[in-house]
């Protein structure tokens, strides 16, 4: 999206992490597979800033260690941490990961995305919104919206 | 302790089913969602809830609520492309021969005064707006109500007179009536309590307590005090007090997204968002001014994604409606 004045102009970058090396177990169809962290952060590390050519995990607002997922009552919480405290932009990256778990999940899962606590000035307001499933619907909707969701979903092709 | 049967599930919806309304004669019943479309079912010679009709011309958006004038000849529907339809079947088929335009976004909710003579509608814009039902189709907005400072989700009036009360995403419920000296509607009183969204709200079958549900996991019952009531509590403005007189808390492990009262039974339903059903019933001979009420019932995954609305047949003793996320309608029975 074109923005006129970035609001964060220098982010910190930080390096990704290796990709999950496959094993023989992963490739057997037998052996019950429950979807872990990392598999959960995969699929979320890779949506792409909607400020800066950079992905979530380059600009650390997602990280591995704060997810947490529970197969047993479908339950998955995800903390992102915005890069300024008064990004206005965390609603739109909170939008993008549920749209993006929402595709990619089971639908049996609840998805709870939130603010990393004390990294936003709204941080209430924004938790709110992004747990409003009726908020969240009529918003995916929103055929504006939704381009630039799927903008910052899609992986980019150098990536 | 009661027990919930399931007497039949309704599939045929693709994505979410948000809402359903009775007809006032309880032999039908119509559901909306996701789909943009209204869904008209009723039993079959086999006695088996089958659809019946689909009226899909209406809207372009979600459809999020449908409910039947008291007269059951008429159905509005509320939708998230900020329009309101009413449909009749006066010309043999169920048709959409008004459409009410005014609100700047989406519409939550739809609901009709006991009379059938005034219907109300509520929007994210935050307002509320009261129409007049002429004789002709003709609907006039008589009011804009602008008490709310965010989303209004549910709007239900009285079960008798004309008095409205709205939930909102503002954390209260509020109580609206006309005021003939100055010829406008005006809010007669803010509900406070509950720590976040109030998703519905369901007046009990005399109109004198209201139970309301929220985001904060908890259902709340309010009881009214009218100007002289023996308790004492006071009426500063000669309009009736609204007082929580009872909190439901520790049952409900997600958001409560609606409570039905039913007004044969007594009985309260809950849909919550973790996929159950609960049923809560009065305990006997406890104070009116502090009652309590226990569940008599629990459903765990009377669903298997989010529980979106419940509703009690107006008619059938213990029929219940439920839908959800899952794209499922289920009838239940319950039985004490």
């Amino acid at each position: 999206m074109s923005v006129d004045q970035l609001e964060n102009q220098n982010p910190n970058i930080y390096k990704s992490i290796e990709e999950r090396p496959c094993t023989q177990k992963e490739l057997d169809d037998s052996v019950v597979d429950e979807f872990d962290s990392r598999e959960i952060f995969d699929l979320i590390r890779h949506i792409n800033d909607p400020e800066h050519p950079l992905s979530l995990e380059q600009l650390h607002v997602v990280q591995e260690d704060l997810i947490r997922i529970d197969n047993g009552n479908n339950t998955v919480d995800i903390y992102f941490t915005p890069t300024i405290p008064h990004c206005s932009m965390a609603t739109l990256i909170g939008l993008s990961i549920r749209v993006q778990l929402l595709r990619c999940l089971p639908a049996r899962f609840k998805v709870k995305v939130e603010v990393t606590p004390g990294t936003h000035n709204a941080e209430q307001q924004v938790n709110k919104q992004l747990a409003d499933k009726e908020r969240v619907a009529a918003a995916l909707e929103n055929s504006h919206l939704i381009k630039v969701i799927n903008q910052c979903i899609a992986l980019r092709r150098s990536a | 302790m009661g027990k919930l049967e399931l007497v039949q599930t309704l599939k045929k919806s693709p994505g979410r089913v948000w809402n359903l309304g009775w007809h006032p004669k309880g032999e039908v019943l119509a559901s909306c969602g996701e789909d943009k479309s209204i869904r008209i079912w009723a039993k079959d010679i086999t006695a088996k809830w089958t659809n019946k009709m689909l009226l899909t011309d209406g809207h372009k958006r979600t459809v999020r609520q449908v409910a039947w004038s008291p007269c059951g000849n008429y159905l509005a529907s509320a939708s998230f492309d900020a329009t309101t339809c009413i449909w009749d079947k006066k010309s043999g088929e169920f048709e959409c021969n008004a459409t009410l335009e005014g609100h700047e976004n989406e519409v939550k909710s739809v609901a009709w005064s006991k009379s059938g003579h005034l219907l109300a509608t509520c929007s994210r814009d935050k307002s509320v707006w009261v129409w007049e039902v002429a004789d002709d189709d003709e609907y006039d907005c008589a009011a804009v109500l602008n008490a709310h400072s965010q989303d209004v989700k549910k709007i239900v009036f009285h079960p008798e007179k004309d008095l409205l009360a709205s939930a909102s995403y503002d954390n209260t419920v509020k109580l609206f009536r006309d005021d003939p000296s100055e010829g406008d509607w005006i809010c007669c009183g803010t509900l406070t309590g509950h720590d976040s969204t109030v998703w519905s709200i369901s007046f009990d079958c005399s109109g004198s307590r209201l139970a309301s549900c929220s985001d904060d996991n908890t259902v709340k019952i309010w009881k009214e005090y009218p100007p002289g009531n023996a308790e004492g509590v006071p009426t500063p403005d000669g309009d009736s007090t609204w007082k929580c007189v009872c909190t439901l808390a520790g049952y409900h492990t997600r958001t409560i997204y609606d409570i039905s009262w039913c007004h044969l039974t007594g009985l309260i339903a809950t849909a919550c968002g973790d996929d159950a059903i609960r049923i809560f019933k009065e305990d006997q001979g406890c104070d009116q001014n502090a009652p309590t009420f226990s569940l008599v019932c629990t459903v765990e995954r009377a669903h298997t994604q989010d529980v979106n609305c419940v509703s009690w047949n107006p008619v059938s003793k213990g029929l219940l409606a439920s839908c959800s996320d899952d794209g499922d309608i289920k009838v239940w029975n319950f039985q004490e």
